[in-house]
């Protein structure tokens, strides 16, 4: 209807008229997505279910097993110490799960709201914030987390607490530029001439129409915070033996790679799936939720 | 303006430029079917102004984006384009490069957005020089000055060397037009060309687009929804109204006499400065129809005043309005109760609190 | 420039005749400026003086760049104005903090020019109309509803339009949510920014009655900013004409198209085609040459005068001031002379 429309309709109605439902079917057609969300959902579950699923104690050692080729019994073998890999897989993914959404509702709580204000505020605030930020950002994330780890000292507890101080410049960042990107659009400005108090326009209509930019970096954010994870503890930073961890596992498959690749690859293989899921389903979402993506 | 009128009566004799018969253009979707254009069907004549008028969604726009091979892979075209003789619909893409530009141009509203912003206005339109008329790089740039004269550019010999962010709306869509002239077309398709631009500004791109007629003798279609920029620059004008062709009419026909109803209530929505006084304007009740479907049915029928059984029953013909005149005639409508040429527009004035709620078509158009 | 307020009242209203005693808005020696990146100051608006009366509609004109929309930005507090100030109801709005702004803007509101980017895409119309409301608590609980589907009813719209979603509507139909959504709270004064720009003809039409009689039957007084001479001339009662910045010249609706007097007022009129193929082909039409001058470094003397056909020696030097002339108008030219006789710059 405007006189300024493009030349092209561009088959007007595939981007347009997008309702929850609407964005669903679309979620729902992208295969690799959908793959993604398939597996995410899997790793939750597992994470959350691990008790019942593990067929073994992950930390009860049997010394009469030690080192089991995967069969009948251990499915996928046993380590150094014969204990059953699928448990300690299990288990493993448990605290990755948890490491990871917990370090991004971390990064989440305290980066949105220093977004928020750095890109509505702009001067004084935004001026700290960004240096901050900045700061930040000139570290590669992982030498931050394990950095600020280094400094806390190793447990799971801390090693979240760095990954998600060590994701929370990233979120600032998308946060201040949707803030500003959207504190210029007309319906903040019809806001603020209704009477709205920053409160207003900053949690009823900056912060709902961020959601998209937030829940696809909150995609980004998870599996980097499993890598983080299997890191750390690879390192010995991170969750403490005999309790079971991606990362530790690696680390102890080690010295036995020639003997029984098997501990090395299945962990391995864990930390991939994770991550990879969560990164497809982070891609599906943005062109599903990014109204001007796709067709235009 | 009496000249302009005597040249498209003589433009008429002889092969039209451009003939478009029973055009159809569809997008496909996964959940639907836009049926964009509906057996469309015109002829563009040699130094001519044919404007194509209608709102949003009428389909104007693809129409000229499906004359020069500009639309989509999505997009299903049927019917037949000949420019020059040649059939340009299934035309193989090399083929459509080498009448793009050479035979055929256009020009879009933003002319920012088709300038390339890293290159110089001399370096853009002498590429196209170069490109189809093999010119060295001294050649074209001289013509290059030439044509910056020729689309009214101040001092063009210094304004060749500036970018296009160095320049005013106005100045870059003389560029544009520059540059689609450069290789001499015989058809020029301007799309709302003068729709970015201040009135002050326009009325300047609308005397370029007269002068090139005048001394190039380029036949123009020009796609506006403003009927103040038709009745100043067209010759013909063909009005457009969900995708279908309601009426077509010498200028000073259509504006005079329309005998579709559409027309009529478009011509009567339109503000028309100077000294009217205060007035109601009547506005065309309801909403533009979805496209969905291609009904066997006047599209207008639920929003005319005009209209009753017969016209909910069967897809009008576009034909003569005047008995007795060919099916050629210079005046054609689609309608099964045309007005007379002397008969009073019914008042369409509707209380606005009738419209319907049909929100799906309109949406974010 | 106070002066302004002496124009009489060209038109009645609901009310009778506009106040012009007590103007709904005041804006005197309104200046805009920005620091430019690469140094200097863009004079947006420089020095502009308007007034509105009670139940007085009043039209801004003016091309792109010429800052008519700052203007407007500025006269609601959606900008800052870095001189001058604005009154809304005898009170000086621009030297309140915002919070302070807050609960007067029940007073005034704004008319956007986008419909699909004035309306929040994740609320419903009903949360949209509301939110005023709300805001200034003029109902609440099940009164909000009432209050939303008797606006909706007023602009022509229907109460189930309350739970859609602004993309399910139309062009048309989203501009009369945001004229619903401006007149919750009964303003006496709305800023409508280029209202009907966006919009197709026939829907244009449509959206001018529904402003038209609203305006006539509530008497709220109205800027109305647009490039479009003819809308303009449909609904307001007094127009002000901005080139670069400044006001150029202001007089009622009617004189001024039968008898513009600033040379550009000319040009701009002669300029917009008239839809009738037979007056518009015998129309002189002024064509100003030159481009629009950059507000970063306006040009010296009267601004126009880069453009102006009729430009003298005196008015390349010497900046014409706005100028009263008899019949309640204004202009700024040094060739229009004390009693009113203009030149003609189609000669």
């Amino acid at each position: 209807m405007t006189t300024a429309t493009p030349a092209l309709p561009t088959v007007p109605q595939t981007a347009k008229k997008r309702n929850a439902n609407g964005r669903l079917r679309a979620l729902r057609r992208n295969r690799l997505a959908m793959t993604g969300g398939i597996i995410a959902a899997v790793f939750i579950l597992v994470a959350l279910l691990a008790p019942l699923i593990a067929p073994y104690d992950p930390s009860q050692p049997d010394f009469g097993n030690v080192l089991a080729e995967p069969g009948a019994a251990h499915w996928l073998g046993t380590d150094d110490l014969g204990r059953d890999q699928l448990s300690r897989i299990v288990y493993g993914a448990r605290a990755s799960m948890q490491v990871g959404l917990v370090a991004v509702v971390l990064a989440f709580v305290i980066g949105v709201p220093l977004g928020l204000v750095g890109g509505y505020y702009g001067k004084f605030a935004d001026g700290a914030i960004s240096r901050l930020t900045d700061t930040m950002l000139a570290f590669p994330f992982l030498v931050l987390a394990v950095g600020l780890a280094a400094i806390l000292g190793p447990s799971l507890t801390n090693a979240t607490i760095a990954i998600g101080i060590s994701q929370i410049p990233a979120v600032i960042r998308i946060t201040r530029a949707e803030t500003l990107r959207l504190k210029h659009v007309d319906y903040v400005g019809a806001a603020i001439a209704n009477g709205g108090g920053d409160g207003t326009v900053l949690f009823r209509h900056i912060l709902p129409n961020a959601t998209s930019a937030l829940i696809v970096q909150a995609t980004v954010g998870i599996p980097a915070a499993i890598i983080g994870e299997a890191l750390l503890s690879f390192l010995g930073l991170g969750v403490q033996p005999p309790d079971p961890s991606l990362g530790v596992m690696l680390s102890g498959a080690q010295s036995f790679l020639a003997p029984a690749p098997w501990l090395a690859v299945f962990p391995g293989l864990a930390i991939v799936a994770a991550t990879l899921a969560f990164n497809l389903l982070g891609d599906g979402l943005r062109d599903v939720l990014d109204p001007r993506g796709g067709t235009r | 303006m009496t000249e302009t009128v005597l040249e498209s009566v003589r433009g008429r004799v002889g092969e039209p430029v451009l003939s478009v018969r029973d055009l159809s253009v569809s997008f496909r979707s996964d959940t639907r079917t836009v049926h964009a254009v509906d057996g469309v069907s015109y002829d563009l004549h040699p130094g001519e102004v044919l404007a194509v008028v209608g709102e949003s969604g009428c389909g104007k726009s693809v129409t000229s984006m499906a004359v020069m091979g500009l639309l989509p892979p999505t997009a299903r075209i049927g019917g037949s384009i000949r420019v020059g003789g040649r059939e340009l619909v299934g035309a193989p893409e090399k083929e459509l490069q080498k009448i793009r530009g050479k035979d055929i141009a256009m020009i879009f509203q933003e002319p920012m957005t088709s300038l390339n912003p890293v290159l110089t206005i001399g370096r853009q339109i002498g590429e196209v020089l170069r490109r189809h008329q093999g010119l060295s790089r001294k050649e074209a740039r001289e013509r290059s000055v030439d044509l910056l004269d020729l689309v009214g550019i101040p001092a063009p010999r210094s304004r060749i060397d500036e970018y296009p962010h160095q320049l005013s709306g106005g100045m870059r869509q003389r560029v544009m037009i520059a540059i689609a002239v450069a290789c001499d077309p015989s058809v020029l398709i301007a799309d709302e060309p003068t729709t970015a631009l201040d009135v002050t500004v326009q009325a300047g791109i609308l005397e370029v687009l007269q002068s090139l007629r005048e001394r190039l003798g380029t036949a123009i279609v020009l796609v506006t929804h403003d009927l103040g920029v038709v009745a100043d620059a067209a010759d013909r004008v063909l009005v457009m109204y969900a995708g279908r062709s309601v009426e077509e009419a010498p200028v000073h026909d259509l504006f005079a006499t329309a005998r579709h109803p559409y027309t009529r209530g478009l011509l009567g929505a339109v503000l028309r400065p100077g000294g009217e006084g205060k007035r109601r304007l009547p506005e065309i009740p309801g909403l533009v129809p979805s496209l969905d479907s291609q009904p066997d049915a006047c599209t207008f029928a639920p929003r005319c005043s005009r209209a009753d059984d017969t016209c909910t029953a069967g897809r009008p013909g576009f034909g003569s309005v005047d008995p007795g005149t060919g099916t050629d005639a210079a005046h054609r409508a689609a309608c099964w109760h045309p007005y007379g040429a002397g008969e009073a527009s019914d008042t369409l004035t509707a209380t606005p609190a009738t419209e319907p709620a049909r929100p799906d078509q309109e949406a974010g158009k | 420039m106070t002066a302004a307020q002496t124009v009489p009242a060209p038109r009645d209203s609901a009310e009778g005749a506009a106040d012009q005693q007590h103007p709904v808005l005041r804006i005197d020696s309104m200046e805009r400026h920005f620091a430019a990146s690469g140094g200097g100051t863009v004079r947006a608006v420089d020095g502009v003086s308007i007034t509105v009366g009670r139940g007085e509609v009043v039209g801004l004109v003016g091309e792109s760049g010429s800052g008519k929309s700052t203007v407007g930005r500025c006269a609601v507090r959606l900008d800052e104005p870095t001189g001058g100030t604005v009154h809304i109801n005898g009170t000086d709005i621009t030297h309140l903090s915002r919070r302070a702004v807050r609960p007067l803007r029940k007073d005034f509101h704004l008319v956007f020019q986008d419909p699909s980017s004035s309306l929040d895409p994740r609320m419903t119309i009903g949360q949209i109309i509301a939110e005023p409301i709300r805001l200034h608590r003029r109902a609440r609980g099940a009164a909000v509803r009432e209050r939303v589907e008797e606006l909706l009813a007023q602009v022509g719209l229907r109460p189930e339009h309350a739970d859609r979603h602004p993309h399910e509507l139309s062009g048309g139909q989203r501009q009369r949510i945001s004229i619903a959504r401006a007149l919750s709270c009964d303003p006496d004064l709305v800023v409508a920014d280029e209202p009907t720009s966006a919009l197709d003809v026939s829907v244009q039409a449509s959206v001018l009655n529904l402003l038209a009689d609203l305006q006539r039957d509530r008497g709220f007084g109205c800027l109305f900013i647009t490039h479009d001479l003819a809308a303009v001339e449909f609904l307001a009662d007094r127009i002000a004409v901005m080139y670069l910045g400044q006001i150029v010249e202001q007089a009622p609706t009617a004189e001024l198209f039968a008898d513009p007097k600033h040379p550009y007022t000319q040009a701009l009129l002669s300029a917009a085609p008239v839809p009738d193929p037979v007056l518009q082909r015998s129309r002189e039409r002024i064509v100003l040459h030159g481009e629009l001058p950059s507000p970063l470094d306006p040009p010296p003397g009267c601004r126009f005068h880069t453009r102006c056909p009729l430009a003298t020696e005196r008015c390349r030097t010497e900046v014409p001031v706005l100028r009263e002339l008899p019949g309640g108008r204004q202009v700024s030219c040094h060739l229009v002379g004390d009693d009113g006789t203009a030149p003609d710059a189609a000669v």
